[in-house]
């Protein structure tokens, strides 16, 4: 095998594995729900889901999430593609997005601290912070994985071992899109409607 | 200057470093042993050999090698607690060696090290070793990501054996089973020594399972399709698959009980709407596959045992990959049989009783194909093939204890009992275990370039299996009469004693066994000249047989290509060697030391979470984030070794054969 053949072996293999990283990933938050569902009805005299959640809220941090699934999609057709400018203006986008969609969360987290409600309430609550707080602790991941592709796609121009980091960024990004899709679903549509 | 000392230091008080005589002992012990190793290095100027061939090494032999030393180290510890909890048992507590703190502070240490750190260490040790030699190749897909494994699996190591120094260890069992490991009833820090030893080295085993899982379907060498490949790998596949489903849970499962303790949640606290059975699912959803993911690649070592020595291809190849895989995919199907005394009711009972039973039909497949495998074959009795002949035994009869057990009904008496510690003990030790020392023995050669001594390799293995009988069968007795486990003292009048010394007495043979093993280690090492071997000592049918002994850092100066199951077997009866080399470039990785940083910060980061040093968390946790970046930033982390500079290599080899 040559050198060039092997690093295209090199890559395949690369993202082989984080496909398949995605997949124990997809397992731990598989894990982390089922917990939530047993829990769901054990809120020990605290509030439901019905009383705390504000679903447009939800809603509003749900949109910006997907429109940052587009915005990495567009980032990466656009390194494929060569359009350097382009692809930075979106993962810029995409980091904007993401900063926006974690503060929200954490506003909300905030105020159902500064309610009274925190995680040392009841089964109910634990489960819901650690789930949505899994979520957004993998966005954050994300965000400083973005923060340093950003930082060395502008400074090394575009190398292609950052074009194909940019890939798998992008795969991780639509995963916990998909995962948030769930979120949104399981924890606040099911819990917060009568 | 309270509050200060509290924010430095945590929980930690100069009171934590006093323990009971026994207990300081072994940590005086231990320490000593450490400053002795440094003074060593030191002396004999070995920590630059040290730093550049091992600690920073990316080859997966030696990293297959330092896994396979952690873990024999970590077996002699094991064993010693066993030792004394033999020792309590025996003499029903008169000889006031343990009090029941430490009692069940060493049952506890004895069952999670013997499984993480001596079950686990052994097998990834194997897959490094022999998994990319067998499929042809030259390294795993991700060198690096191997090295951060195995120093994880080793910060965890030190995580759990800092108990004997700082602190106290969990009294809570090898699961950890809350209420009684929640705050409430364990408020000290030994539950959290569990947690974070077990959470560190978990994680290197996940990434590790990762590795293997991409290695195997992706580096084969060129006509080595999945059903050419050799058993051996088949069983590190279906293993390593189970380890990347059910590493997560038990990720999920530690960390839900780290916060309950360090947050205050309530996620298995009996009150505000905790559920303490809810961890119970959670841990064996992990925990039964567990069990097959390390006996799964026990089963592919004694594949390749019993076909080396019986010259003949395995019975059943296809049989054996298909039983493989089936007992893969139902080791999911069978945690609840750990617990039917939950309650969960007769229907879910059954359903779970029923798949235990299942199962049971794939591993007697493998068991006949094995003996039939032997069936007409010339048989070498050589130092593995008794160990697995002792595996066929013991596992057959715990294997049966174990139909026993998946009847519900019958479970309800056995639940708790010795019965059933004596059923795990029988599958473990005789099949995790026996499966190691047989692979230890039968590739060792290729490794060193010397044979283990034979002699002493099978008086070891006979005060192994008969130690192991005498132990383990008063225990299944013992079960029946109603003793339960981790009794620390028990009524005289129950008349369980004198089982209890016999097992004790068996314990000591055993420890002949193992003395005799080290024994056998360090007079063939002395002795190496005498057995120094070539390529293929018992004439191996796979393809890490074909490369030198001991192997270059590439394996293979040239690639093979495959066109039969047992690959060098054939090439050996046509009188073909590998095919005449053309000598290419081949590209290495570097060393790196980055591994070894990220297992630090790792331990330091568990360390400051179990003593609650929240300023020593942070930086335990940036420091593993920084390593990381600044390694994955690295764009040029391969060497080139030329085509000229592999020739002269080879040639040094040629050299010595003749």
């Amino acid at each position: 095998m040559s050198r060039a053949e092997e690093e295209v072996a090199n890559q395949e293999k690369k993202t082989l594995g984080f496909w398949i990283y995605l997949m124990t990933d997809c397992v731990l938050f598989a894990a982390l729900f089922a917990t939530f569902a047993v829990l769901r009805g054990n809120t020990a005299g605290g509030p439901s889901g019905l009383e705390i959640f504000d679903l447009p809220f939800v809603l509003v941090e749900t949109m910006l999430l997907l429109t940052s699934s587009f915005t990495i999609g567009m980032a990466l057709l656009g390194s494929v593609r060569g359009y350097h400018k382009q692809t930075i203006f979106w993962l810029i986008a995409t980091f904007a997005l993401g900063v926006a969609f974690l503060s929200m969360e954490l506003y909300e987290f905030n105020m159902l601290v500064a309610e009274g409600n925190s995680w040392q309430q009841s089964g109910f609550l634990s489960a819901y912070f650690t789930l949505v707080g899994a979520h957004g602790l993998h966005i954050a991941v994300g965000l400083l994985w973005m923060a340093v592709l950003l930082i060395r796609l502008v400074h090394f121009k575009f190398r292609k071992t950052d074009i194909n980091r940019l890939a798998l960024l992008g795969l991780f990004w639509h995963f916990l899109d998909v995962v948030w899709i769930f979120i949104f679903t399981i924890v606040y549509l099911v819990g917060g409607m009568a | 200057m309270q509050d200060f000392l509290q924010m430095v230091f945590g929980r930690l008080t100069p009171q934590d470093f006093v323990h009971e005589p026994i207990m300081a002992g072994a940590g005086i012990g231990m320490v000593l042993a450490l400053l002795a190793a440094f003074a060593g290095l030191t002396i004999f100027k070995k920590w630059g050999w040290l730093w550049r061939n091992w600690i920073t090494a990316l080859d997966p032999k030696k990293i297959g090698i330092m896994y396979i030393v952690v873990a024999v180290i970590m077996l002699l510890r094991g064993f010693a607690d066993a030792l004394l909890l033999r020792a309590q048992q025996a003499t029903n507590g008169s000889a006031e060696l343990l009090n029941s703190d430490h009692f069940q502070q060493i049952f506890s240490a004895h069952g999670s090290i013997m499984i993480f750190f001596v079950g686990m260490g052994l097998i990834f040790g194997l897959f490094n070793l022999i998994v990319p030699s067998q499929i042809g190749s030259r390294d795993v897909a991700f060198p690096f990501l191997n090295s951060v494994s195995f120093w994880l699996f080793t910060a965890g190591m030190i995580l759990i054996n800092m108990p004997m120094v700082v602190g106290e260890f969990s009294t809570a069992g090898w699961l950890a089973y809350p209420p009684l490991s929640g705050l409430e009833y364990s408020p000290g820090v030994g539950v959290d020594y569990w947690i974070w030893s077990l959470q560190v080295a978990g994680i290197g085993s996940m990434l590790s399972g990762i590795n293997f899982f991409v290695t195997i379907i992706k580096m084969r060498a060129p006509g080595m399709t999945l059903l050419k490949m050799p058993i051996f790998t088949w069983s590190v596949l279906t293993s390593v698959s189970l380890i990347m489903f059910a590493f997560p849970i038990l990720t999920v499962t530690l960390a839900l009980l780290s916060l309950d303790r360090t947050l205050g949640m309530h996620f298995f606290t009996s009150m505000a709407g905790g559920n303490p059975m809810m961890y119970v699912n959670l841990i064996w959803a992990w925990g039964h596959p567990e069990v097959y993911i390390l006996v799964l690649p026990a089963f592919g070592v004694f594949s390749e045992v019993v076909a080396t020595f019986s010259k003949k291809k395995l019975f059943g190849y296809t049989s054996m990959v298909i039983a493989l895989i089936a007992i893969a995919v139902l080791s999911f199907t069978v945690w609840l049989h750990h617990f039917f005394t939950m309650g969960a009711g007769a229907d879910v009972n059954t359903f779970f009783g029923i798949m235990t039973m299942v199962i049971a039909i794939p591993t007697g497949v493998k068991v006949f194909n094995w003996i039939f495998t032997m069936y007409r074959g010339r048989v070498e009795f050589k130092t593995p093939m008794l160990w697995f002949m002792g595996f066929i035994v013991t596992f057959t009869l715990g294997g049966l204890a174990g139909v026993m057990m998946s009847v519900p009904a019958v479970d309800f008496q056995f639940h708790n009992s010795l019965f059933l510690v004596a059923h795990f003990h029988t599958m473990i030790v005789g099949g995790v275990l026996f499966g190691t020392f047989a692979a230890i023995t039968y590739w060792f050669p290729k490794f060193a370039g010397f044979t283990l001594n034979e002699k002493l390799g099978k008086i070891a293995f006979w005060f192994w299996i008969v130690g192991f009988m005498v132990a383990f069968i008063p225990l299944y007795i013992l079960g029946f009469m109603g003793a339960t486990r981790r009794l620390d003292h028990y009524d005289p009048s129950m008349g369980w004693q004198g089982l209890f010394i016999v097992a004790g007495f068996g314990v000591v043979l055993i420890g002949i066994g193992v003395f005799f093993q080290v024994l056998q280690l360090v007079y063939s090492i002395w002795k190496r000249n005498e057995n120094r071997v070539g390529n293929d000592p018992w004439g191996g049918r796979t393809l890490e047989w074909a490369m030198h002994t001991p192997p270059p850092e590439y394996n293979f100066a040239v690639i093979p290509t495959v066109t039969n199951r047992d690959e060098y077997w054939e090439l050996k009866k046509k009188k073909k060697t590998l095919k005449e080399p053309e000598y290419e470039d081949i590209w290495l990785p570097k060393n790196s030391a980055a591994g070894a940083i990220v297992g630090l910060f790792a331990l330091i980061f568990g360390g400051a979470i179990i003593w609650h040093m929240w300023w020593l968390m942070v930086i335990g946790l940036v420091g593993v984030v920084v390593t990381l970046i600044i390694r994955l930033t690295n764009d040029e982390p391969d060497y080139k070794l030329s085509a000229a500079k592999v020739a002269k290599h080879e040639l040094k080899f040629k050299e010595k054969t003749v």
